[in-house]
C-alpha cells in the first residue's frame, strides 16, 4: 500500500474514475475467492470437494461480517502502539461520511474498506488448501474467525495502516506479499504442525479428482489479481497502478514458463497442474514487487518464483509434514521470495525512490524486506499453531478417523459433489403404465427423496 | 447357451458393437469396468509427486449367445478388439444355464 498521494493543490477530492475503477477492483478480488476454492477443490479426492469449496466460500460469510463490526477497524483505525488500530467510527461502519475521503486519497472511505475487505476475505481462505480432507467445519469456521480477530487484522495493521511498525519502516509490500500471502502460508504450517497428516498420507495416491476445475480457479485467480494488484494504488492519478498491472501480467507468464520448464527437466511432462501452480507462485511474488520493478523485472522476479516454488512443493515428502495443497510451498515461498527480491529489483523509480541491489541501492532495502518476511512469518506461525492447538484440545480440529476416510463431504456436509449413478435416478417410484395398482399403494410413503 | 465376457480397451467399443450387430446379435450389456493385465498400469506426476495408477479404464461387454454361435462371435469379438499393442484385454465364455425374457417370460434361446 503506497503512501498517500501528495496532490499539488488542496485535499485531495472525490474523483468518480478512481471510485467507479477501485469498485471494479473490489469485486475483481471478491472472485478471487470462489476462483480459489475451484483452484484447490479440484485438486482434492472426489470425496472431499465440498468440503474443500466451503473452506473458501465460508470466508466470505464470516469475515464480511467480523469487518464490519471490528475488523477495518482494528485494522484501519487510528494508530495505537505501532501495532493495533481502532477507530469507533469505523465500528459497525456506523460513523463513515457517504462521500468522506480515505485519507490522502480520491476515494470514499467505504470503497477502501470494501476493498480490502476482499483481502482480508481470501487470506485466511488461502490457509484452507493445507487442512484438506480432515478438519471439522465448526473448527474451521471458529478457526477463521480468531485467526482473522488475532492474526489478519493486526498484520494488515503493521503493513498498511498508517503508524503500523513495518509501514513506518519502509518495508515494500505493494499488495500483500507479507500481510497475505506470506501470514496465509505460514498460518497453514502452524496448523498441520498442530493437527497432523490425512490419513495415508505419502501411501495412498492423492490425485487431483479434476484437473480442468484447477484450470479454471487458476484463471479466475489471474483474473481477479489484476485488480488486486493494480488496485493496491487506489487510484489510477500517475501510472504507477498501470505498472502494476503490466508486471503482474508479465511474472506470472515467465513462472508459468518456469515452473514448466523444470518439470519437464525434472519430471519429463509439461503439466496443467503444473502451469495453474506456476501462474499462482508468479501471482504471489509480483504482488508485493509489482510497483517497484521494471516489467524486465518481473520476469526475473516470476521465474526466481516459478523455479523456487516448484522445488519447493517437493520438500512435504522428505519432511513429512502434510502441506495438502502446497499453500507453503506456493504461498510461503512464492511470498518470501518476492517480498525479498523487492530488495534487489527495485529500481527506484516507480511507487517510491527506494532502490535494490541491482539497482546501485545496496542492502537497505533488501534488510527492511526481510524484517518484514521474518515477523509476518514468525508471529503468523507461532500465534496460528497456538489457535489451532486451543481448539484441538477444546472442541477437536480433525473428523474422526473414519469419517475422514469414507469422505468429509457426507459427514460435515450431508452432501456428496458428484452423482456417478446411473441406476436407481428415479425408477423405483415411477409409476410405469402396466404396474398393479396394490404394488404402488404398497410403496412406503417416504418423505426422502430416494435418490 | 454361453455367456461371452469381453474386457476390451474403451475406444474398441464402436467397433465390436457395429462387428456384433454385423454378426446379428440383438442385444448386449457394456459396463465400465477397470483393471489390469501384463501391461500393468502407468505412471502420472502431480507437482513432482509419482502415483503408479495400477488400475486402467477397461470396458467390458457381456453378450449370450447360443451354443453353435459361441465361438463364432468369439471370433467376432476378437477380431474387432484387436489393436496388436499390449493391453488389448481378453474375452471368455462361460455356460448358462437359463436366461428369460423379462416382459414375456419367453425362456432359453427363445429368449435371446
Amino acid at each position: 500500500m503506497p503512501p498517500g498521494i501528495t496532490l499539488a493543490a488542496d485535499a485531495p477530492e472525490l474523483s468518480a474514475a478512481n471510485t467507479g475503477f477501485m469498485l471494479i477492483c473490489s469485486a475483481l478480488v471478491m472472485l478471487m475467492t470462489p476462483g480459489l476454492a475451484f483452484f484447490y477443490g479440484g485438486m482434492v479426492r472426489v470425496k472431499s470437494t465440498l468440503n474443500m469449496l466451503m473452506m473458501s466460500f465460508i470466508s466470505l460469510g464470516i469475515v464480511t461480517i467480523l469487518w464490519v463490526l471490528y475488523g477495518f477497524s482494528l485494522a484501519f483505525g487510528t494508530d495505537s502502539g505501532s501495532l493495533i488500530g481502532w477507530s469507533s467510527d469505523y465500528v459497525g461502519l456506523s460513523g463513515i461520511g457517504i462521500t468522506q475521503l480515505w485519507d490522502g486519497y480520491t476515494i470514499p472511505v467505504y470503497v477502501f474498506a470494501v476493498f480490502q475487505l476482499m483481502f482480508a476475505i481470501i487470506t485466511p481462505a488461502l490457509i484452507s488448501g493445507a487442512l484438506a480432507d480432515r478438519v471439522k467445519f465448526t473448527a474451521w469456521a471458529l478457526f477463521i474467525t480468531l485467526w482473522a480477530t488475532v492474526v489478519y487484522f493486526p498484520v494488515a495493521h503493521w503493513v498498511w495502516g498508517a503508524g503500523g511498525w513495518l509501514f513506518e519502516m519502509g518495508v515494500i509490500d505493494f499488495a500483500g506479499g507479507t500481510a497475505v500471502h506470506i501470514n496465509a502460508g505460514a498460518a497453514a504450517l502452524g496448523v498441520i504442525l498442530v493437527i497432523g497428516k490425512r490419513v495415508g498420507f505419502k501411501k495412498d495416491p492423492m490425485r487431483p479428482h479434476s484437473l480442468p476445475l484447477v484450470m479454471l480457479g487458476a484463471g479466475l485467480l489471474w483474473f481477479g489479481w489484476f485488480g488486486f494488484n493494480a488496485g493496491s494504488w487506489l487510484g489510477n492519478d500517475d501510472g504507477v497502478g498501470a505498472v502494476m498491472f503490466v508486471n503482474t501480467q508479465v511474472a506470472t507468464a515467465a513462472a508459468m514458463l518456469a515452473w514448466l520448464a523444470y518439470e519437464k527437466i525434472r519430471h519429463g511432462s509439461f503439466t496443467t497442474l503444473g502451469a495453474a501452480s506456476g501462474a499462482v507462485a508468479g501471482l504471489v511474488a509480483i504482488t508485493p514487487s509489482g510497483g517497484s520493478c521494471s516489467p524486465l523485472g518481473a520476469i526475473g522476479i516470476g521465474a526466481v518464483a516459478g523455479l523456487l516454488c516448484a522445488m519447493a512443493v517437493g520438500l512435504k515428502y522428505r519432511f513429512g509434514y502434510d502441506d495438502s495443497l502446497d499453500v507453503v510451498g506456493v504461498h510461503l515461498v512464492g511470498g518470501v521470495v518476492g517480498s525479498l527480491l523487492v530488495g534487489f529489483f527495485a529500481t527506484g523509480g516507480v511507487q517510491s525512490d527506494a532502490k535494490g541491489l541491482f539497482y546501485g541501492g545496496g542492502f537497505d532495502q533488501l534488510g527492511k524486506q526481510a524484517v518484514g518476511v521474518f515477523a509476518v512469518l514468525a508471529y503468523s506461525l507461532i500465534v496460528s499453531a497456538i489457535l489451532a492447538f486451543v481448539l484441538d484440545k477444546t472442541i477437536g480440529m480433525r473428523v474422526s478417523e473414519d469419517d475422514e476416510i469414507s469422505g468429509i463431504d457426507q459427514v460435515e456436509h450431508a452432501e456428496t459433489a458428484y452423482d456417478f449413478s446411473g441406476a436407481g435416478g428415479g425408477a423405483g417410484s415411477r409409476k410405469t403404465a402396466s404396474a398393479p395398482a396394490e404394488t404402488v399403494a404398497a410403496a412406503p410413503q417416504n418423505k426422502k427423496v430416494d435418490a | 447357451m454361453k455367456l461371452i465376457t469381453a474386457v476390451v480397451k474403451p475406444h474398441r467399443l464402436d467397433e465390436i458393437k457395429e462387428a456384433l450387430q454385423a454378426f446379428g446379435v440383438q442385444g448386449l450389456t457394456v459396463t465400465e469396468a477397470s483393471g489390469y493385465g501384463r501391461q500393468r498400469g502407468h505412471t502420472e506426476v502431480y507437482r513432482g509427486a509419482e502415483y503408479t495408477v495400477d488400475l486402467v479404464p477397461k470396458i467390458r461387454i457381456e453378450v449370450l449367445a447360443e451354443d453353435d454361435d459361441a465361438e463364432q462371435l468369439i471370433d467376432v469379438v476378437v477380431k474387432a478388439a484387436r489393436t496388436g499393442k499390449i493391453g488389448d484385454g481378453k474375452v471368455w465364455s462361460v455356460p448358462v444355464d437359463t436366461a428369460v425374457r423379462v416382459r414375456t417370460g419367453e425362456r432359453g434361446p427363445d429368449a435371446l
